[in-house]
């Protein structure tokens, strides 16, 4: 079996998805990255499927069970480079990704992580920022 | 005319992803569009894993056809699995008796031209898909 390698850059984790996957090897970048994620402490994975020809519900699946155990582990997990084909048939086939970021390229992919780490540390400095637009109510002042 | 199709034994993970390339290369030999490729490709993947997971492996095979009018791809996924009891049920959107997302066959037939299924408790199941190129 295969092995989809996972490179670490500065504070992410970058998986290019470069064959056409067996569904255990899926699996196993699923347990792969869980491992990284804990060991390097990294915040943000992207997942760049620019090569990727198609995705069927397995794939879909495994991307969609690997950023709810990123966010568990948080981490933030963005999907980047999906062809529009594949994107096309995903829709068709029902597949629904639930909870997945995703981003046009790598660049973005990037661009979208540290903007949202940007706005994790605000909040964590400043309070709940989502609610600052909001009159102080009760309820939005809870913790 | 039907030209010679090619047989895919399936009783491993590695035979699903043969299915997808050989599926995919034969869809480019008759020049499906990319997006035509790529819906095949797709409801293949799906229909030779449920070969696997649920018949217990079988077959899968994969012949150019032409109706005269416009050339096309025919696949055949056999197995002598147990079967499916309920079709309607295995056609719901949703509906896995494991522990997939229950997508596969309904999203399969909506992904190719025409979808025949033949099965029966105990008799195994034979879906045959075909697509036509535009
Ligand atoms: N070849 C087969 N032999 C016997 N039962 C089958 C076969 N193919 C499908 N089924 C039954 O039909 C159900 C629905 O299949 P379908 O492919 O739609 O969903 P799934 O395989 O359970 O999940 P997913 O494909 O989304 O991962 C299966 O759970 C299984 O019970
Ligand atoms: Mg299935």
């Amino acid at each position: 079996m295969e092995r989809v390698p996972v490179l670490k850059i500065g504070d992410i984790l970058l998986v290019s998805i470069q064959i056409d996957m067996e569904d255990q090897t899926a699996l196993q970048l699923q347990e792969d990255l869980a491992d990284r994620i804990v060991a390097t402490g990294c915040h943000g994975v992207i997942i760049d499927i620019s090569a990727l020809d198609i995705v069927d519900s397995f794939v879909g699946r495994t991307l969609a069970s690997i950023a709810s155990i990123s966010r568990v582990l948080d981490a933030e997990t963005v999907v980047v480079g999906m062809r529009p084909a594949v994107a096309i048939t995903l829709v068709e086939l029902g597949l629904q990704l639930p909870g997945i970021r995703t981003a046009l390229n790598v660049e973005l992919g990037m661009d979208l992580l540290a903007r949202e780490r940007a706005a994790d540390d605000w909040e964590f400095d400043e309070g709940d920022a989502e609610d600052e637009s909001e009159p102080e109510t009760p309820a939005a002042a809870a913790p | 005319m039907n030209q010679q199709g090619e047989l895919i034994q399936v009783n491993s993970d590695q035979d699903v992803v043969r299915v997808r390339q050989l599926v995919r290369t034969v869809a480019v030999a008759v020049k499906l569009s990319l997006v035509d490729q790529t819906k095949l490709v797709t409801a293949a993947s799906e229909l030779a894993r449920n070969t696997l997971v649920y018949g217990g492996g079988g077959t899968v095979e994969v012949t150019t056809v032409d109706n005269g009018r416009r050339p096309g791809i025919r696949i055949v996924f056999a197995d002598q699995g147990p079967g499916i009891v309920d079709l309607d049920l295995a056609f719901t959107d949703g509906y896995t008796t494991g522990s997939g997302l229950g997508l596969g066959l309904s999203g399969a037939r909506r992904l190719v031209d025409e979808f025949d299924i033949v099965t029966a408790p105990g008799a195994g199941t034979s879906i045959t898909v075909t697509k036509w190129c535009r």
